[in-house]
């Protein structure tokens, strides 16, 4: 055998399968986007045609994962340092940094103007606006300059809610900014307490999260700060018009727990968290993937329960 | 070293192949139902160019 056909027999191994491809859009945070957009278009107050409604949603997550295959494109250098990512179709070899480049556009392109057909153009522009912050403003420029890259970035994974209650109404209004900013102050403390136990990753990535900027102590503190916003804004949020009873009885438990696990982490040390492996940081990660899905999911229970007369106040 | 036909690079391509064909079928198939919806809404209106009692004849003389 020769080396010429060994080299061929390995670059057919590493050819990418269908499934490589489709890890290029990340369908973990499709999933987050499709859930919470869906959220928006069923919470708003009119009725969508269930095709319509469809498309629409499919449409918003397909532009999330052309995203999500730009953000890959983009950040191949440290995605490959991260123990975390370096798993990733790109920095596995299975796929080529220029495919993922040439796939994420041409998704944008498709997702952006069928939702613009679709369901109507406001959604649309607002679709492309969400990808071109995502990629530029938060991938390209703020996630390697500045310690707020989470808090800014989160806004990014925040606007599909806003799409989708704008996919039904071709509107804006209060309700589905109050779902926006519930996601976006849930991001910082989801994203700060994974930073902690995941702690050598982005130092050798060299990206400046605020564990690595500002140090570990700070970071404790900002999560125990943002959780008591958020805290405060997903409580007041059952008094919408998309909040209700058991919205309000979901906030409050919820936000007691997180509260309770922000503060058992603005309490620790070093040391306390080595020496149990960073036990609560970890259970306040979890609680925190809980959290968010049970708001939004009374947020919907409540939008599925008034044509019954039981939803809402 | 030739290729054999059972090579799992095949396997692969085929798979590759499969998800992009059905993907296709399945825009198609959205792309019409969409259609469908949103001529028979209620307040569906052609366009301007197309609504007036012209024949499609009528219309390619003008």
């Amino acid at each position: 055998m020769s080396d010429a056909s060994i080299n061929a027999s390995r670059a057919y191994e590493d050819e990418a399968s269908f499934g490589d491809y489709f890890a290029l859009l990340k369908p973990r945070v499709m999933s987050l986007v499709v859930f919470t957009a869906l959220v928006g278009l069923l919470a708003a107050p009119v009725s969508v045609h269930p095709v319509v409604g469809f498309a629409a949603i499919l449409f918003i997550a397909i532009g999330g994962g052309a995203s999500g295959a730009l953000n890959m494109w983009w950040d191949a250098d440290i995605d490959r340092v991260m123990k975390r990512t370096k798993g990733r179709p790109i920095p596995a070899g299975k796929v080529e940094a220029g495919e993922a480049l040439a796939l994420g556009l041409a998704l944008s392109g498709l997702s952006v103007i069928m939702l613009a057909l679709a369901a109507n153009v406001f959604a649309g522009a607002f679709l492309a606006f969400t990808i071109f912050f995502y990629v530029v403003v938060y991938t390209m420029w703020l996630k390697r300059a500045t310690p707020q890259n989470i808090v800014i970035g989160g806004a990014a994974g925040a606007f599909p809610p806003v799409i989708g209650w704008i996919a039904a109404t071709g509107s804006m209004s209060v309700e589905p900014w109050l779902m926006f900013l519930l996601t976006f102050m849930w991001t910082p403390p989801h994203f700060w307490a994974l930073a902690l136990f995941m702690r050598s990753d982005y130092d050798d990535a060299g990206v400046p999260m605020l564990t690595v900027t500002h140090g570990r102590r700070s970071t404790r503190l900002h999560i125990l700060g943002y959780t008591v916003l958020l805290a405060v804004l997903a409580v007041g949020t059952a008094f919408s018009g998309i909040g209700g009873p058991l919205y309000l009885a979901v906030a409050l438990v919820l936000n007691a727990l997180f509260l309770h696990g922000a503060w058992k982490i603005s309490r620790r040390d070093e040391d306390d968290s080595e020496a149990d492996n960073f036990k609560v940081e970890r259970s306040f990660f979890k609680l925190s993937l809980l959290y968010l899905f049970l708001h939004f999911g009374a947020i919907l229970a409540e939008a599925l329960l008034k044509p019954y007369g039981l939803g809402g106040w | 070293m030739a290729l054999r036909k059972e090579h799992e690079i095949h396997k692969r391509r085929s798979g590759r192949n499969l998800g992009v064909g059905i993907l296709l079928a399945a825009f198609v198939v959205l792309v019409m139902a969409l259609t469908l919806v949103k001529v028979t809404a209620p307040g569906f209106q052609l366009p301007d160019s197309q609504s007036s009692s012209q024949s499609p004849a009528e219309l390619e003389q003008n």
